[in-house]
């Protein structure tokens, strides 16, 4: 089992939780019965793929199994918990990162396809101390309960404005339906986007 | 998920000589394909990245004789096309009213029209009849849960809807597709593209093993400007259709010179709807041709219970279509 490594020092409670999971997935996994009989290949001598990433503009190596999502990656190798494994379907939107500057959903996306091009996640989007103006209005406009989804609402959402969808509340409803808010804290994301919309055209 | 060998390549020849290996998958934007492994419903054992193609099969063009469309253009590109939307607006309706939005920067054109069904009992491998998945094991859907499922083009072995938009467009407008593949270059019609169930409901297209879909060809005509994609569906938005209706229309005054259909939600394939079509032709276009141009769209449909609303929602979804895209032209 690969250790987590965090980005801050010291053990962790994330550290020692993802170490349960790990220990529980050698349990057998009563959805897959009707396949059980069929015995699957090994996974340990398989090929892993020596992986240049570009996360947060760092590069980074990582020697991965094929089968490893980027939101994997971003989360169990990188310690980059920001992006939130929801559905893990492309269902909910909680996992969207930025690839070049591009929304995407990185639980659909294989870690293997991007390499050499930037990927942001919630962890860089501020610059140094200073958040960015999404960061800020989703604060001032209290744009969130539980806070599972907000990553992927913020990152979504500065790419709403960066397309041009922004521009009247129904658009904000119809190009943001992909993140979905189990809280219904939708109004007041709406509000915080519209508020950081005309921030981030004047700048 | 299962393993596989992951494979870049960085051209074509390349990518049709990976594709032709034994059971290997073509990987373009992974919406359909990743989504399928994670639940082990698809099995490759060779993945071929075919993203680095799009350079060549990613354009989009449109001219005096159509509308081209590269294969690895991302749905989104296509959508937001000032040509697409301006010339060619039940296209780009589709696919904006399709999935949401880092799905469509995400998927490709030629994997879009290639997704699979989402009937619950394909997508859930615990189930174990189901003849699409597993061949011969039965239909779990037929006396199960069957409300979003087809009406028409089902057979006794298959209901599962196909569920896009964007080819129930295409088929509206006759596009054909161009594939490249290991025994050549070939051009089939997008209504050729997609297999009826019939028997085998597990053989879904008229592709190969390797066959690589490179674009989409849309002819020109006088309706391609007044058209338009009707969706119903159980949410406003990021939602599979119940009912869809792409339409388009040559109209001289109010008198139909061509109507060209297609219907989504209510099919096994792309549906494109020629009784309909020709009941219109040189007809005024109004509600009582509309409804009849529905009726003769939904003759023979076949529903299972669940899905029986789905007829006449289907046939209302049209009427409503064909009024608002008469309302166009005026």
């Amino acid at each position: 089992m690969a250790m987590v490594r965090n980005e801050g020092a010291g053990p962790s409670r994330r550290g020692l939780l993802a170490g349960l999971t790990g220990a529980a997935s050698a349990l057998p996994i009563v959805a897959g019965a009707a396949h059980a009989a069929e015995p699957r290949p090994a996974t340990h001598d398989r090929p892993t793929l020596d992986l240049s990433l570009n996360v947060n503009g760092r590069p980074r190596r990582l020697a991965l199994d094929p089968r490893t999502t980027l939101l994997d990656a971003l989360r169990d190798q990188l310690g980059l918990t920001g992006a939130k494994k929801g559905c893990d379907q492309g269902q909910c939107g909680a996992c969207t990162v930025l690839i070049d500057g591009t929304r995407v959903l990185s639980c659909l996306t294989l870690a293997a396809t991007v390499q050499g091009r930037p990927v942001i996640t919630i962890e860089g989007l501020a610059q140094g101390e200073a958040l960015h103006p999404m960061q800020t209005a989703f604060i001032e406009h209290d744009a969130f309960q539980c806070g599972y989804c907000t990553p992927g609402q913020i990152l979504s959402a500065v790419a709403c404005v960066n397309e041009g969808h922004a521009s009247t509340d129904a658009e904000v409803r119809e190009f943001m339906s992909g993140n979905i808010c189990r809280c219904g804290a939708y109004p007041r994301i709406v509000s915080a986007i519209g508020g950081a919309a005309s921030k981030m055209r004047r700048s | 998920m299962r393993p596989f060998r992951y494979e870049h390549v960085v051209d074509r020849d390349q990518a049709l000589r990976a594709g032709a290996g034994a059971n290997a998958s073509y990987l373009a934007g992974g919406t359909t394909l990743v989504d399928l492994m994670k639940l082990d419903v698809l099995r490759p054992e060779r993945v071929v990245d075919i993203n680095a193609l799009s350079a060549d099969h990613g354009q989009i063009r449109a001219g005096a004789d159509g509308l081209y469309l590269g294969a690895l253009a991302r749905m989104a590109q296509a959508a937001g096309h000032p040509a697409v939307r301006r010339d060619y607006p039940v296209i780009a309706q589709s696919l904006e009213l399709a999935a949401s939005p880092q799905i469509r920067n995400m998927a490709s054109l030629g994997g879009n029209v290639l997704q699979k069904t989402r009937c619950p009992y394909y997508r859930d491998v615990s189930w174990n009849a189901c003849n699409k998945r597993v061949p011969g094991s039965g239909c779990a859907a037929i006396g199960g849960v069957n409300r979003r499922l087809a009406v028409l083009g089902t057979s006794a072995s298959c209901i599962a809807n196909y569920p896009g938009d964007f080819a129930v467009a295409l088929a509206a407008l006759g596009a054909t597709v161009d594939i490249e593949g290991p025994g050549g270059r070939r051009v089939v019609a997008i209504e050729d593209l997609h297999r009826l169930p019939g028997e085998a409901p597990h053989l879904e297209t008229s592709l190969a093993p390797g066959d690589l879909i490179t674009g989409f060809a849309v002819p020109a005509g006088p309706w391609t400007r007044n058209s338009l994609y009707l969706k119903v569906r159980d949410r406003q938005s990021y939602e599979f259709a119940l009912a869809s209706a792409a339409v388009a229309v040559d109209l001289d005054g109010k008198t139909v010179r061509q109507a060209r259909i297609g219907l989504g939600g209510v099919a096994t394939r792309p549906w494109r709807a020629h009784a309909a079509e020709a009941a219109l032709q040189g007809k005024p276009l109004d509600e009582a041709t509309a409804r009849a141009a529905a009726e003769a769209a939904f003759d023979g449909a076949v529903s299972h219970g669940g899905n029986a609303f789905k007829v006449e929602l289907g046939r209302r979804t049209l009427v409503r279509a064909l009024l608002q895209a008469s309302a166009l032209e005026a």
